[in-house]
């Protein structure tokens, strides 16, 4: 595999650049592998990544039904950001911002992470309390974290509507200016050739059926290509996680959800940096291509059909053009709809299970782009070990037994 | 945007409704006897069927009655509606009390 660099592009200059080589091969599935990750989104590639980087197992595929990232990884509205409220949370994010912050380096692959600086609206008293504790709680955790008040919005993002007789006035805002966006196929991508190049087998158009088992010990998965043996399976499966984990007869505390974003026509420069209101239910950014890209809530009813109701649309629409009365005549240009886990308490599960050779990574819901490399980094760990490294060992399965759960949706809730 | 069959009020938008997720999880009998991981089921665990799913609604809008539907969860279609303490119309994977 060719290393990406300046000299790269010059040499493939000289034959048009049509003899770059592909990113990764197309490889036919062995019988037999130590570790199969089924789900090829960014949490699945990843994982591979770093078992092959961190831990030195290489005989590994990543198995996905269609293409990769076409899952949530490329449905998401890209937004990156650690300051999360409790200790658990933050550790994990502030540890994924970290990675993120070198990714491009050490994948040698540009996922574009752009640290613009993410806002998030306080709207009424009950929320400049709970921003404020969040910027304080952020600060102890060694978080990037500042607290705006209603002059230092406007002057962040001027075509914010502070009015004081809005709708949904601003009262100020958290701010963490490592925040920011990156771009969601580069980072399947990235990883994917990543991986790849470390001997890793991703095989695309690839279903699995179901989870075979010895005597409670994992033995391998039947795949709509047959039968593949397995000493470890790892579940990344986001929307599907509940139905893979069924295959095993394991029980998920996750509700899959629609959850919908939207893009503009492209227009000039208007906002540069990411604003989000949870109480709301909006937020915004604009593209390199100059698209607004927003998000919804999520749809309230269960569904796996990857598409939402147009309320919800319509609702977050409303108080975007409340708060930014600037887009009332820009055209929306496409919607569409992913289909997200989501767990009782807002975070995700990275975790073994009760089955022998069998981990989840899942329940990450509506907000999981920006742990990518962490979630994987963790999974890594815990596959390649057998036991979680310190910084998941919070997210595992029993927490809904034992009662200690992680309350994110303050931080999660409808805000990614 | 669901339209949504009320056994009382007959065919409404969605925005009328108030969703209630899965039915037919059924209270513990003798809640003092329930181990934690007992709990933890009852509370946490969720069946989360891609296909036909046994849900509640609850027209908030409307007659804020609570009822079960039994709807397809890729296609959205709904197969049938039914009253609270009744069986499902038709016998499908999720749906049965547990
Ligand atoms: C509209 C929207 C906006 C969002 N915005 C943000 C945001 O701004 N910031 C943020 O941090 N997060 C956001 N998220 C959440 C984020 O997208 C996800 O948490 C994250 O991308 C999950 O990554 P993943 O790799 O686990 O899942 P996915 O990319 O969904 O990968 C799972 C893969 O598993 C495959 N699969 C499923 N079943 C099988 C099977 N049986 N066999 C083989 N393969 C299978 C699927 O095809 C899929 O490719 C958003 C999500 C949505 C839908
Ligand atoms: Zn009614």
């Amino acid at each position: 595999m060719t290393k990406y660099s300046i000299f790269s592009i010059a040499r493939n200059a000289f034959s048009h650049h049509k003899n770059w080589p592909r990113q990764w091969r197309s490889p036919e599935p062995q019988k037999e592998y130590d570790v199969i990750i089924v789900g090829g989104g960014g949490h699945g590639l990843a994982t591979a990544y770093y078992l092959a980087k961190e831990h030195g197992i290489t005989n590994i595929a990543v198995l996905e039904k269609g293409w990769l990232g076409g899952g949530n990884t490329a449905r998401n509205t890209t937004i990156v950001r650690s300051n999360y409220l409790w200790d658990e949370s933050a550790a994990i994010y502030e540890k994924s911002l970290q990675l993120w912050e070198g990714l491009s380096q050490d994948i040698n692959y540009n996922v574009m992470l752009s640290q613009r600086g993410v806002m998030n609206l306080a709207h009424s008293l009950g929320d400049v309390r709970e921003g404020v504790r969040r910027v304080n709680a952020n600060r102890l955790n060694g978080v990037d974290a500042e607290w705006l008040d209603t002059d230092g919005v406007k002057e962040f993002c001027p075509i914010i509507n502070v009015s004081k007789d809005a709708r949904h006035p601003v009262l100020g805002a958290t701010l963490q200016r490592r925040g920011g966006v990156a771009r969601h196929d580069s980072v399947a991508w990235g990883y994917a050739r990543a991986a790849d190049m470390r001997g890793v087998d991703i095989i695309q158009n690839c279903e699995v059926t179901g989870i075979t088992r010895d005597g409670g010990k994992v033995t391998g998965v039947e795949t709509t290509r047959g039968f593949i043996g397995a000493k470890k399976v790892g579940l990344v499966a986001a929307g599907h996680s509940s139905v893979l984990a069924s295959m095993a007869d394991v029980r998920l505390p996750i509700d899959s959800h629609p959850l919908q974003a939207l893009v503009s026509e492209p227009i000039k420069p208007v906002i540069d940096c990411v604003v989000m209101s949870g109480a709301v239910h909006v937020y915004v950014s604009q593209s390199d291509k100059g698209e607004l890209v927003m998000g919804a809530g999520i749809d309230s009813f269960n569904s796996y059909g990857q598409r939402g109701s147009f309320h919800v649309i319509e609702h977050q629409l409303g108080a975007c053009l409340e708060l930014f009365p600037i887009f009332s005549r820009v055209r929306m240009m496409r919607s569409w709809g992913g289909i997200v886990d989501t767990c009782p308490d807002a975070s995700p599960l990275v975790t073994k299970t009760p089955v022998e050779g069998l981990y989840v990574n899942a329940g990450w819901g509506t907000g999981g782009f920006k742990a990518t490399p962490a979630s994987g980094w963790c999974f890594a760990h815990t596959l390649a070990r057998d036991e979680p490294h310190p910084l998941n060992a919070p997210f595992n399965l029993d927490r809904f037994t034992t009662g200690a759960l992680i309350d994110e949706h303050g931080a999660a809730g409808v805000a990614h | 945007m669901l339209l949504i069959e009320c056994p009382w009020c007959g065919k409404r938008h969605e925005t009328e409704f108030r969703y209630g997720g899965e039915a037919h999880i059924a209270r513990p009998e003798k809640p003092e006897d329930l181990s934690d991981s007992e709990w933890a089921n009852f509370l946490f665990m969720r069946t989360n069927t891609k296909g036909v799913f046994a849900e509640r609604w609850y027209h908030a809008n409307g007659c804020r009655q609570w009822f079960n539907a039994l709807r397809h969860t890729v296609s959205h279609e709904f197969i049938g509606v039914y009253k609270m303490g009744e069986k499902p119309p038709v016998s499908v994977q999720g749906s049965e009390d547990r």
